[in-house]
Formats: structure tokens, sequence, C-alpha cells
């Protein structure tokens, strides 16, 4: 469903990304490792469209990606999470599930100036939306307060909700056990395991080994903008290669 | 009814002057509660006010239509600039925006022969009425209100928190910039439209700097969490000179005092006062 | 005709470039936009103004009366008006509020206790000298403006450059939070900031009287207009912008009087600004990256 062909980025005269071939066949967990600095949140940021290729193309169903404004990449089917939690802090948890359901609007924008019977059924409608959405990530109780007050690992879950709202296709979550005890990352391993079962093909850039290991069937391997390895979890713990490149580095 | 009328004769100008500020001040609050720096509004004012006067002047228009028009031009104007201008945030945004404001002044204080130059626009018929300005009041307070309630104003404040973020989610965010700063720009040229009919006379130097710097206190002061911050906001600053009117000479020093003493006592703005945002402990990101 | 032309860009553009730092200083540190730094300006004048007037003091003696004023003045700001709103997390419009209300009263002041016409140094406090350098008829007072100009340039460049002040100064402008986790005062800092900021508009509002000999309440606000232009232009929290950007404006303005006719001035100048700025966002030398943290 996802490819990326030969795809470089390059940044003044700092090359990020060389030549990387990558493949999202269809459903499933996949990953996409490599040690800091290897690139893997660039790869994220070309797809979503934040950043533009500066050689390479990149499919999404046979469609091309490349110059596509970021918010139409999200309307074709692609979700994604950030390293550092991007929600908004003063808004409740309904409220940040809701603005994400904006974009599949369940009224037009004049209907909003008269109080009519179909807004209101429109907008509590939208509510119950976000509410199941929230309660599918388990914060279904909390869902009338702000979104600043919650935990680390709830704002984490948060975030997978508002996109999970724009009913993805394809979920790309950038470190989502970053900064969690290991209550809290086995949680969100449930979270993701649960959602891959229900038919989202999901991309993980994470660091933590076991956690990579333990969901991903497929896993890709970056180092200084390369792929360097590609393929099953067993694959890659006995590529030499990975090792050298995450050895070489404590060495 | 005779206090009335006597009221109405010394007070009338004051009293249209809240009215018009209040458009202002909600013109900037649209911009404001998505986090946008613009200080154009002014310049808008400034088209609007001439394009009316203008029309009603010289080509004998009829009032609602040059009303009409005075909003219909900037908002092109907002329209054309608005594009590449926005591309800017934080405080490139609102310095473009400041050096548009200035070009325009220029502009008419060049057009001679159009404008009246430095000299102004004189012999604007005073066809503004009370329910002309409570009317546009009215109506603009009612649609930004319901706006706010809306899924629009739920994707403005969270553009205002998380551009990125919110452009992630399948929001176009370039869109609802260009429409809050267009609609901005419309009222803030209705404004000017209706405030040129009661002044009597226009110049280009009302539409400058001090205007712009004018408008922007009124939508801080009043508090960008709803567009009644920008009543009150609007609303205060009219009437806080004629309040201290008995001070005299001191008067705009108490102005300035009473400006500063209610930015160090509310920082948000005085609807944050009667409304305290909830969450976390610290202003929304505003790049 | 150009020589003497060259001599007025550089006076005018020196003490614009003064104006421009001070201002400059205060966003890129604070990160404010002080439109009060219009009103220090003119205080620093009629605080000069007085001093020469009143106690008969020379020259030297009333512009330093102007630069204690100034930094009193810039130092109350920070203490007054700047920490207070640091400390309860304000959003960063509100200083600016609060330095339009602080202009405000400090012009209102002036006028109240001064009035409003146009005042004049004594005349035995101006130096009327003329010297002529290379055929050039220079004035000895251009000379001086200009010495003390580039004198207070220099002074603050090598502070940024060489003394720990300075790379701490640049390390708060860069990230607070950084400068503070290294042990910096950061809060001591901006009050520094904004100390020396204000000196550098009260100088340049007293360089600005003598050159014009005009000293009124409302000599800020031309100014400020375009301190903003200035600052615009170079990139705004650049040294080095500012400092370009002020003797550009003085060069522009002096040669755009000569040759063009001053009304389309004003026009060419801010057209050229926009453009600029949707060109090249961060000016000719800013940063485009906003400041975190």
């Amino acid at each position: 469903m996802l490819t990326l062909s030969s795809v470089s980025k390059n940044f003044g005269g700092l090359q990020v990304l060389q030549d990387v071939s990558l493949t999202i066949p269809g459903r499933g967990i996949f990953g996409l490792i490599g040690p800091n600095g290897a690139g893997k949140t660039t790869v994220f940021n070309l797809v979503t469209g934040l950043l533009a290729p500066t050689a390479g193309v990149i499919e999404f169903f046979g469609q091309r990606l490349s110059g596509m404004l970021p918010h139409r990449v999200t309307r074709c089917g692609i979700a994604r999470t950030f390293q550092n939690i991007r929600i908004f802090k003063e808004m409740t948890l309904i409220e940040n599930v809701s603005v994400a359901l904006g974009s599949r609007p369940q009224y037009g924008a004049l209907s909003v100036l008269v109080p009519s019977r179909r807004f209101r059924e429109a907008e509590r409608r939208e509510t119950e939306l976000a509410r199941d959405l929230l309660a599918r990530v388990g914060l279904a109780d909390k869902a009338e307060r702000p979104a600043g007050m919650l935990s680390y690992g709830e704002q984490r879950r948060l975030e997978i909700a508002r996109a999970l709202a724009t009913e993805p296709k394809l979920l790309l979550l950038d470190e989502p056990a970053a900064g969690m005890n290991s209550v809290e990352k086995q949680q969100v391993m449930d979270e993701i395991i649960k959602l891959g079962e229900s038919g989202l093909s999901i991309l993980i850039i994470e660091h933590d080994m076991r956690f990579i290991m333990g969901l991903c069937g497929e896993i890709t391997v970056l180092n200084f903008g390369r792929v360097i390895a590609h393929g099953t979890p067993a694959e890659i713990r006995a590529s030499p290669e990975v090792i050298e490149a995450y050895l070489g580095r404590e060495g | 009814m005779d206090w009335l009328e006597s009221f109405w004769l010394t007070y009338s100008t004051l009293v249209l002057s809240v009215g018009t500020n209040i458009l202002l001040a909600l013109s900037v609050y649209l911009t404001l509660a998505c986090g946008l720096l613009t200080v154009a509004n002014a310049a808008f004012m400034g088209i609007g006010a001439y394009t009316a006067g203008l029309l009603t002047v010289h080509a004998g228009m009829p009032f609602l239509f040059s009303l009409f028009f005075g909003s219909l031009l900037p908002a092109l104007v907002a329209l054309l600039i608005g594009r590449p201008t926005l591309r800017l945030s934080g405080v490139y945004l609102a310095m473009a925006t400041l050096a548009f404001g200035e070009v325009v002044r220029i502009l008419i204080l060049n057009a001679e022969g159009i404008t009246g130059g430095a000299l102004g626009l004189n012999g604007i018929p005073q066809l503004t009425r009370w329910f002309d300005v409570a009317l546009a009041v009215g109506l603009t307070l009612y649609v930004l209100l319901r706006l706010a309630r809306s899924r629009i104003g739920r994707t403005m404040r969270a553009i205002c928190q998380d551009e990125t973020a919110t452009e992630l989610m399948g929001l176009n965010v370039r869109a609802y910039k260009l429409f809050v700063f267009v609609l901005g720009g419309a009222l803030a040229g209705l404004a000017g439209a209706l405030n040129a009919h009661f002044t009597y006379f226009i110049s280009p130097n009302e539409y400058g700097f001090e205007r712009a710097v004018e408008i922007l206190a009124m939508g801080v002061l009043g508090g960008t969490g709803s567009p009644w911050g920008a009543v009150i906001g609007g609303v205060l600053i009219t009437l806080l000179p004629e309040l201290l009117r008995g001070l005299g000479h001191y008067r705009p020093l108490i102005n300035g005092v009473v400006l500063i003493v209610i930015i160090l006592y509310s920082p948000r703005g005085i609807w944050d006062l009667l409304h305290p945002a909830r969450g976390s402990a610290g202003a929304p990101a505003t790049h | 005709m150009f020589p003497q032309q060259f001599v007025n860009a550089i006076s005018l553009g020196g003490v614009y470039a003064l104006f421009a730092l001070g201002f400059t200083l205060v966003f890129g540190v604070l990160n404010v936009v002080n439109l009060a730094h219009g009103a220090v300006f003119m205080l620093g004048a009629y605080a000069a103004l007085q001093a020469a007037l009143y106690f008969q003091a020379p020259l030297w003696a009333a512009i330093l009366v102007a630069v204690a004023c100034s930094a009193c003045v810039g130092w109350l700001l920070d203490k007054l008006i700047f920490a207070p709103l640091r400390a309860r997390h304000a959003p960063h419009l509100a200083p600016m509020v609060a330095t339009i209300g602080l202009a405000i009263v400090l012009t209102s002041a002036v006028e109240g206790f001064f009035g409003a016409e146009n005042l004049r140094f004594p005349v035995e406090i101006l130096p009327a000298d003329t010297l002529s350098l290379a055929g050039v008829r220079v004035t000895w007072l251009e000379l001086r403006i200009v010495f003390l100009a580039f004198l207070l340039m220099g002074v603050l460049l090598w502070g940024l450059k060489k003394t720990r002040v300075g790379w701490a100064l640049r390390g708060v402008a860069e990230s607070p939070k950084a400068a503070a986790l290294l042990g910096v005062n950061v809060e001591a800092l901006f009050r520094v900031t904004s100390v020396v900021a204000s000196l550098l508009g009260g100088v340049a509002g007293v360089l600005i009287a003598l050159y014009t000999n005009a000293v009124f309440p409302h000599m800020g606000q031309p100014m400020l207009h375009k301190g903003i232009a200035v600052v615009i232009l170079g990139g705004m929290g650049d040294i080095r912008g500012a400092l370009l950007g002020g003797f550009f404006l003085g060069f522009a303005e002096v040669f755009s009087v000569a040759y063009i006719g001053s009304t389309m001035r004003d026009a060419v100048a801010f057209g050229l600004l926009f453009i600029v700025l949707l060109l090249r966002p961060e000016g000719l030398f800013g940063q485009a990256a906003q400041r975190r943290a």
C-alpha cells in the first residue's frame, strides 16, 4: 500500500536520507528502527507531506504523495502521532478528538449560523463519535478533563484516539513508548496489537528493541539515512550490519 | 423624551464610536483567536472608509451600497495579499502586515487626485444612525458566537495551539487562516465605512500605526477567549478617555496607567478574569 | 554636494542604528516588542535638554544625564512590567500592550510638565564651528554625533563578542531555559538588557535632538516607526541587521530626499520592505526559526 522508491532528502548540504526504498505491503505491524539521527522521523515527515523529497517517489495505493499538502495526505488515509506528544493541552479530551473529526464534517459550514435541529444533531453525533474513540483507547472516563492533566501514557493514548478519528488506513507511530515505564509500555503494546487486529496497518518508529521485536512482523533498519537491513525480527537480530550499526555507536 | 434627545446630541459620536470599535475589536479577535498576529486591520478600515466615503460623495451611491462595497474591497485586498503573507508566522507576520498597512496609508496619502491626500476627504454625509451600527454589531456578534461554538471555532483554537498537528488531522489550515483574515478585513472595512459616515471627515493618518496599535490593544485587553472579550475591549478603550474626562490634562496619562494596570493584573485580557481558561498553566503555543 | 550628503547619511544612519539596536536587543533577548522605545528616546532628549537649560551643563554632562535617565527607565521597565509578566507566564502580546500604555504615560507626562511646544537647546551648548575635511564642511556637532554613535556600537559589539556577560546574553537570546540550566542568571540578564537597550534609545534621542535642534513630546513616534522598519529589514533580533539596517535607512533617507523627493520616499521604503518580507521573512540577516523554549 505504501511504497517509497529511492527517496532522498537533503537540507542544504546535509544529506539526511539517501536512496531509501521501503514497502508496506498491507495489513500488519511494521517497524522502522535505527540509531539516533538515522532519519526515521524524516521518513514520517516526508510521507505525511510536511517535507518534500529531494528525489524519489512516495506512493500510497498507487497515488503519488509527493507534493501533496499535509491535510490532503491525511485525508487519503494516513495518520500519525509525534515523538513529543502534540495534543492540545488546553482543550478537553472530547474537544481534542472532535477537532480531528472536523476533517470529515457532519454538517456544512453555513448551517453553523442557525441553531437548527440538524446542527444540534450533528454536534451530538460528533460528541458521541468522540466518546467512542476515547473508549477505544480506554480514556472514556476522563472525557471532560483538560488534556494537560493526563499522565504521559494517557496523553499518548489520546494522540492515538485523535489519529483514529481521521479513519486512517495506515497509522504512523513515532516512538509511541518513549518516556514510559514498563506498565505503560505494556498497555501501549496491547493497544497497538488490538489496532493491528482491527485491520489497520501500522508503521512504528521505536528505540526499545523488545517493544519492536515483540510487535512487528517486518522491520526496516536505517543508519545514516540509508536502509541497511530489512526482514523479520529474527533476521534483523542476526544481521551483522545491524549489530555493527548499534554496537559501533557504543564503542 | 427630552433627556434622550439631549443625551444623543452630546454623546452620539461616542456611542457610534463604541459600536465601530467593537466591530474593529471583533475583526482582530478572529485572527488573534487563531494565533495570527496581524496588524492590517487599520489599513482595511481605511480602505473601507475611503471606498464608502468616495462612493457616497462622488458617485452619489446610496448608503447601503457604499457600506457593501466598503466591506467588499478590503476583503478582496485581504484575499489578494493573504495567501503569500499568511505563510509567515509569529512576529514576521505582524511586521509584514504592519508594512502593508503603511503602504496603504502612503498610497492613500499620495493619491491626491482621488482621495484628497493629506487634506483628507471632506463632506461625507452623516448617514450612519445608531441602528445601522447596532445591527452590524449584533449580526457580527451573533455570527462569531455561533462560529466559536462550532467545529470551526474548535479548529481555530486548535490552529492557535499547534498548526502542524491540526494540519495533520486532515484540516486545511491554510484555508482557515485565509478565511479569518478575509472576514476580519471585511469587518474592519465595514467599521471604517460606518465610521466615515458619522465623523464627516477622514484623513489617511487616522488609519496608520496608532490606529493599528489601538485595535490590537482592544483585542488583547478584552481577551481572545471569546467574541465577548472583543466587546469588552472595544467598549473599554472607547469609554475610558470619556470616563476620565474630568481629569483634564492628566487624561491620557491615566489612560495609559489603566492600560498597564489591567495587563499586569490580567495578562490574558479581561475575559480571562471572568472565564479563566482551563488546562495546564502557561499560554498556548503561538510559534 | 555628494560628500556632504555622505556625512549627513552617516550621522543620521548611526543614530538610527543605535535606536534600532536597542529595539532589537529587547526583542532578541526578552522576546518583547517594546513599543515604549520611542518614548524612552524622547525622554533621553528631554533629560539632556533640561540638564543643559537648568543646570547649564556642558554637552558631555547633558549626555551623561540622558544616559543615566534612560538606564533608569530601562531598569524600571523590566522590574515593574516585564518581570512580573514573565513570572505569570503571560501570553507574549501582553508585555507589548503594557509598553503601549507606558508610552502613553510617558508622553503625556512630559507634555503635561514641559508643554507640547518644540524646545531648543541653548545656543552656547551647541558647538557651531565647522571643519573642512577633504573639501567637505563638517560641523563639530556632526563629528561628535558620529563619534559617539560609533563608540557605543563598538562597545556593545565588543561586549557581546568578548565578555562573559555578552556570551551569556547571546545564550539567553538563543534559549533562556538552556542558559538557565548552564547556571546563567537569566533574570539579571533580562534586566541588564533592558537597561542597555533603553540607554541606547535615550542616547539616540539626545543625538537626534542635537542634530535637528528640536525636542517635543511626540518625537518618539516617527522614530519608532522607522526603528521597526529598520529592524524588520535587518531581521528581528539580529544585531548586525539592526546596524546595517540603520545605516541603510540613513542613506536612503538622505539620498532619496535629495534625488526623489520626500513624499514617495516612505512608500518606496515600506513597499520594498513588504516585498522583502514576502520573499525572505527573516529579513536580510535574521534567523528564520523562532526561539524555542
